[in-house]
Order: structure tokens, then C-alpha cells, then sequence
């Protein structure tokens, strides 16, 4: 099946008053009709950069400098802004953080749905409101006919993310990017939106991208994850072998660091250091100051995503021929190098 | 002066209502109602020395008002709060109050905001000695900000800088360094980790399991991850709507959780350890503080309310090694379940 969501290589800075910073950095990876990708990656690791990329809604002085984002093999990162509107809602849906900041608080919740269905689709007004109860409904929300016309003080914290993704299903789009969807809310709440995304995209056969800190979150909904560093995918795989069986030394690093409920340890492993600032990533591998497996090829040439049992970890322990420095990994596709 | 064996810190019935009520203007035209929130009702609990409890719960249940109301930062409703055997609601005179704050100390949140920016590191871990008198001389003051920087893993010269150079976890670092700096024996630490990255997290983590270690500290730990949690107390206490609804080991409490809430909450986190576990599906939300259910107040959201638990409200009541408040347990007649997962 050919992938729905290509990202080649792509490559975000920002000009700044003192050079340009690298944010995202040769990133690539597909995702298949139907999937979930996760993205996880601590903060300042181009998580969301990724996602606003590829929604088009990248705010200057960022900028895609490189590289290419294709939906259904059609090339978008470059299209003029009146057409990434068409695109942006009717075949890619975006859910924020923040429900309060995603709706409008002078319009009821009703003239928001119908106003974006109207907006995508060719239906009339009484149409597009019976979808919107319809939508609302399908969301898990009481007496849809009724909450349409409240505006979103009335709704809670969960209940209006639950409308955000009504929001972001109106069109029912193929592709839905969801930026750290459940933070802002309480661990029961965010429970029901972890399930009812699940269920609404294998229902629409939509295909997630989740972002997000929180592994938890990650192991209970993706298919597969990225993991990613610095502006770069260190590691990408099945979601249960990155966990269970991680072969970046950042993913292992950062697997052991995870409290879990029912796990006796004294101590938790811990990564030494803190992520580098974007002005100061290290020559070579980014992670290899605080990596304890670090060898001389780390510090001086950048590894490429490498395949290992069952994902790609972009370390040189993976090197076909360990600790060679010309050995050509075959099948890295023009890297940009900085 | 009697003192409990072991016990520390001794919270009975501590209560904290809120007047949320409209201007009195509104009051008297439109003829609005006062209105109360009560934010912490009835609490009680006790803290031995050495030993970490930690309260959990969702947004709005009261935990973070607990640990206000412990420090002193709000003036209780009702109740009283008895560190080391004096009732500190009963110390009249401002220096034996002083003598007593010095004994503990708060770590927040939010290190972006708990630290001035406009001051040195040096004098921000500084500031507990200078207002305690502890030190004087102004060399071994110095001295002793540079040990209590190393103490948590920073460098003596970093006492030079300024807040805004350091990440999120070191300035955390720098809150447990003024907090230590006075020599408390007890620490208030409200979501001392929510705000960091879990990397960062498991380091802070470790330094305060080690620093505990060292220093003979309690805790009182305020959170909303219940991994986090296990991973760190002794006790927990699960509170719901200004209430204690059970506490238990964190043990006990783990694998045989009882009220229906903690229950819900276990089977709610996402857990990288057990994904594909069958849910308990979460209903309903947390019910406004200000017009909470009569009787039970979770009993909107019980899947084994019945009758009683809409009129009569539950006490917290000893069973099995644990305190919990539920009729169903003490009647009977919600089965007790142990987690197969975790005794295994």
C-alpha cells in the first residue's frame, strides 16, 4: 500500500539575529492509510516544528529549507496558501493542545462545525447542521441537538476537546495531526480521548500523527513511533520494540527513565546532561556527549537511520561493519548535512 | 509536650472553604447566594519521620490547597496541623513561629516562577539562611551555598548566574538547594516534576530519593502521576473533591486498590508496561466543587453505587491495612480485586 504521508529529508531553520538555527534536521518517515505514528521526544526536540510543518501552519521566521512533504504522492509543502487552505481541514484535520485556544469563545460550538463543514463540503446549512449534531454525537457528547447551540465556556476541559476533534473530523480528512492531545487534561479524562481516538480512527480508517511527550500515551494508541532528538528521528519502529526492546542508547535511555506503576526500583536509570540548545548541537552524532556507549566514528560523522532487528536507530553501534568510517549504509537517501 | 511515636507531622480534620460568592452588590439586586468552595474538608493524616506520603488526584480535588494549608500559606477553616507535637496554629509568639518555619520548607511546581529573576543563584539559596540568622560570617555563607549547590548537582560557580541561564531541571535544582539550605526536616513538594521532561524528571527524582537518604528528610509529596508516585512514597492518600477517599502502602495501595476511585484512576494511566491491559471505561467527569453530589461525592461516577452512598456520606474507615471511605467496601458488597499483574 502506498503511503499516504511522505516526509523526505525535510530540513526546517530559523533565521535568527545571531545565524540560523537548525530545528528539523533531515527527518523522514511515511505513514500508511489507517496508521498511528507516534512522535515522542522531550521538549525542544522539533516534535510539534514536525507537525506545524506539514499542516502548513509553520509561523516565520521558521521555514522549510529543504527537503519535501508529499500527501496521496502529491507534493504539498510548496503550494501557494490559498491552496494549503483547501488542503488544511478537508484532507489533513489538526488537533492542538489547548481546547480553549482551538475554538472561537464569541461563536457557539454549532456555528464553528457548521461553518468549517460548509466551508469544506458542498452541503446546505440545515445539512451541515444535522452533520454536526451527527459529529457531536459520534465525539461523546450528551444531547448533542442541545450542546450545538452552547458556546465553549459552557463545555468542560475533556468536553471541548471532544469538539476539537468533532472540528477535526468534519471534513473527514485522511490524515489527522494531533499536538500533545490529552496534556492539558486530568489522567481519567484523558483516558476517553486516548479510546475515542482510537476508535475514531479505525472507524474512518483515518491515519493519526500523536505527538506527545508522555510514552504512556503513545504505548496505549500508536502503531508505530518515531522518537526524535534534537530535531532528528533517532529511532523509528514498531511501538512495542522501541519500548520493550529499544536500540538507541537515547530510546534505552530514556525508556529506563520512565516510572511505571508496579515496578519496584530504587533508582530510575537517568540520562546525564540535558538535551543541547538548538545554537550548540555537537558535531556528529547530537546525542553522543551524554551517550554511554559513545566511540570515536560518534563524535565525528552524523549516523544515518540504520536498520536493525525490527526498526531504524540512527546509531553507528548498527553500522554494518562496526567502527568502519567509510562504510556507505547503501540506502541513505542525500542527506543534508549542516 | 506529647509526641506520637515516630510521627512527624499530624493533620486532623483540616478544612479550607473558599467564599467564591458575587460582590455584595450583586448579592443584595439580584439576590445571588453566597457560595462556599470547599476545597479541602475534613483531611487528616500522619507523616512519619523518614517516610515519603504522597497525595494524588485529578485537577481541583484539593491536594495543592493541602499542602498550602501545611506551610502556613493559607490560614485553615477548621482543623489543625501538629508538626513534631506543637499544634502550629497554637504558636502565638513570631520568633518560637520563626524557629518552627526553618524546620520546612516548600519546593513548587514551576521553576520558571518560583525563582526571582533578578537575582543571583547564590542569593536566592542564600535568602532561608539570611532570614533564619543561621550564618553570619559571610565567608561561611558562601561556603555553604557552594556544598548546597554541589549537594544537588551543580557547580559552586554556577552560584554567579542568573535563573534565566539554567534549563528546567536545573533550576529545580536550584528550588531543592534553597529549600535545603535551611536544614528542614520536612518538605512540602507540590508536582515537584510535572513541569520537567521525563528524562529530567528521573534525575530530580533520584536526587531527592538520595538527598532523603542523606539528610533523614520527609516528604510530603503533592502529585497527579500515580508512576511518579509509586515510584517514590511510602504511603499514598488519593484524595477526590477535598477529600481522603483512601490511603494505604504504596504497596497495599497498588495492588489491592479498594475505593472504586482509586481503581478507576489505576486502570485510566497509560502505562508503557501495560498496554493492551483490559480498561475499566472512565464515565463521566469530576462534578463542580461548588454544587458537589450529596452523600458519596463520586457517587455520579460508581459503577457499584447504590442506595446509601446517595444519602449518607462515608467516613474513612481502618480495613485491611488501608483507610478508605466507601460504603461498598465496609458493607461489603464491592468484591475485592488483586491486581494479578503486579503480585506476580
Amino acid at each position: 500500500m502506498s503511503p499516504l504521508l511522505e516526509v523526505r529529508n525535510l530540513r526546517v531553520e530559523f533565521n535568527t539575529r545571531r545565524g540560523t538555527l537548525v530545528a528539523i534536521d533531515d527527518v523522514s518517515f511515511d505513514i500508511a492509510p489507517g496508521e498511528v505514528l507516534g512522535v515522542v521526544g522531550e521538549s525542544g526536540a522539533g516534535k510539534s516544528i514536525t507537525g506545524t510543518s506539514i499542516i502548513g501552519l509553520l509561523d516565520p521566521p521558521g521555514r522549510i529549507a529543504g527537503g519535501e512533504i508529499l500527501l496521496e504522492g502529491r507534493r504539498i509543502d510548496n503550494l501557494p496558501g490559498e491552496e494549503m487552505r483547501k488542503i488544511r481541514g478537508r484532507r489533513i484535520g489538526a488537533i492542538f493542545q489547548d481546547p480553549l485556544t482551538s475554538l472561537n469563545p464569541l461563536y457557539t460550538i454549532g456555528r464553528q462545525i457548521i461553518e468549517t463543514i460548509q466551508t469544506h463540503l458542498p452541503l446546505s446549512a440545515s445539512a451541515a447542521r444535522k452533520r454536526a449534531i451527527e459529529l457531536l454525537g459520534e465525539v461523546g457528547i450528551a444531547a448533542p441537538e442541545r450542546r450545538i447551540d452552547h458556546f465553549p465556556h459552557q463545555f468542560s476541559g475533556g468536553m471541548r476537546q471532544r469538539v476539537v476533534i468533532a472540528l477535526a473530523l468534519c471534513a473527514n480528512p485522511s490524515l489527522i495531526i494531533a499536538d500533545e492531545p490529552t496534556t492539558a487534561l486530568d489522567v481519567s479524562i484523558q483516558a476517553q480521548i486516548i479510546t475515542l481516538l482510537k476508535r475514531l480512527g479505525r472507524d474512518h480508517g483515518t491515519a493519526v500523527m500523536l505527538i506527545t511527550h508522555d510514552m504512556g500515551v503513545i504505548a496505549e494508541t500508536a502503531d508505530r513511533v518515531a522518537v526524535m532528538y534534537a530535531g532528528r528521528i533517532v529511532e523509528i519502529g514498531p511501538v512495542q520494540e522501541v519500548i520493550h526492546n529499544p536500540q538507541h542508547p537515547y530510546t534505552t535511555g530514556l525508556m529506563g527513565s520512565i516510572p511505571s506503576v508496579g515496578q519496584e526500583l530504587e533508582r530510575l536509570s537517568q540520562i546525564e546532561g540535558s538535551m543541547p540548545r538548538l545554537n550548540a548541537i555537537p558535531p556528529g552524532c547530537p546525542f553522543n556527549p551524554r551517550c554511554p556507549r559513545v566511540f570515536d566514528r560518534c563524535k565525528v560523522e552524523r549516523p544515518d537511520l540504520l536498520p536493525t532487528a525490527k526498526t531504524f536507530a540512527a546509531c553507528w553501534l548498527h553500522a554494518p561493519e562496526r567502527a568502519s568510517p567509510k562504510a556507505d549504509p547503501g540506502w541513505s537517501e542525500g542527506a543534508v548535512h549542516a | 509536650m506529647h509526641k506520637a511515636e515516630g510521627v512527624l507531622l499530624a493533620v486532623s480534620d483540616l478544612a479550607k472553604f473558599f467564599d467564591v460568592s458575587p460582590p455584595w452588590l450583586n448579592r443584595v439586586i439580584e439576590h445571588a447566594p453566597r457560595q462556599i468552595l470547599k476545597a479541602v474538608d475534613g483531611v487528616s493524616f500522619e507523616i512519619k519521620r523518614g517516610e515519603t506520603l504522597s497525595l494524588v488526584g485529578e485537577s481541583g480535588c484539593g491536594k495543592s490547597t493541602v499542602a498550602r494549608l501545611i506551610c502556613g500559606l493559607y490560614p485553615p477553616t477548621r482543623g489543625s496541623v501538629v508538626f513534631d507535637g506543637v499544634d502550629l496554629a497554637g504558636i502565638r509568639d513570631r520568633t518560637e513561629m520563626l524557629a518552627m518555619r526553618r524546620r520546612f520548607q516548600m519546593i513548587f511546581q514551576d521553576p520558571y516562577a518560583s525563582l526571582n529573576p533578578r537575582w543571583r543563584v547564590q542569593d536566592i539559596v542564600a535568602e532561608p539562611i539570611r532570614s533564619h540568622k543561621l550564618i553570619a560570617d559571610g565567608g561561611a555563607l558562601a561556603k555553604r551555598v557552594g556544598e548546597l549547590l554541589t549537594d544537588v548537582g551543580l557547580s559552586p560557580q554556577d552560584g554567579e548566574k542568573y535563573p534565566h541561564e539554567f534549563s528546567g531541571g536545573q533550576r529545580q535544582r536550584i528550588s531543592i538547594a534553597r529549600a535545603l539550605s535551611s536544614n528542614p526536616e520536612f518538605l512540602v513538594c507540590d508536582e515537584p516534576t510535572s513541569a520537567l521532561d521525563v528524562s529530567v524528571q528521573a534525575q530530580i527524582l533520584n536526587l531527592m530519593k538520595d538527598l532523603q537518604r542523606e539528610h533523614g528528610l520527609t516528604y510530603l509529596f503533592i502529585s497527579h502521576n500515580l508512576a511518579v508516585v509509586s515510584h517514590i512514597s511510602t504511603r499514598v492518600g488519593v484524595m477526590y473533591l477535598g477529600r481522603i477517599v483512601e490511603i494505604a502502602d504504596t504497596k497495599t495501595l497498588f495492588n489491592r486498590p479498594l475505593h472504586p476511585y482509586t481503581r478507576m484512576l489505576e486502570s485510566a494511566i497509560p502505562d508503557i508496561l501495560m498496554s493492551g491491559k483490559a480498561r475499566t471505561p472512565v464515565a463521566g467527569e469530576v462534578p463542580n466543587p461548588l454544587k458537589p453530589p450529596p452523600g458519596c461525592t463520586f457517587n455520579p461516577r460508581c459503577p457499584h453505587a447504590k442506595e446509601k452512598c446517595r444519602v449518607e456520606s462515608p467516613a474513612l474507615l481502618p480495613f485491611e491495612g488501608a483507610s478508605v471511605a466507601c460504603h461498598g467496601i465496609h458493607d461489603g458488597w464491592i468484591p475485592i480485586r488483586v491486581e494479578a499483574a503486579l503480585t506476580a
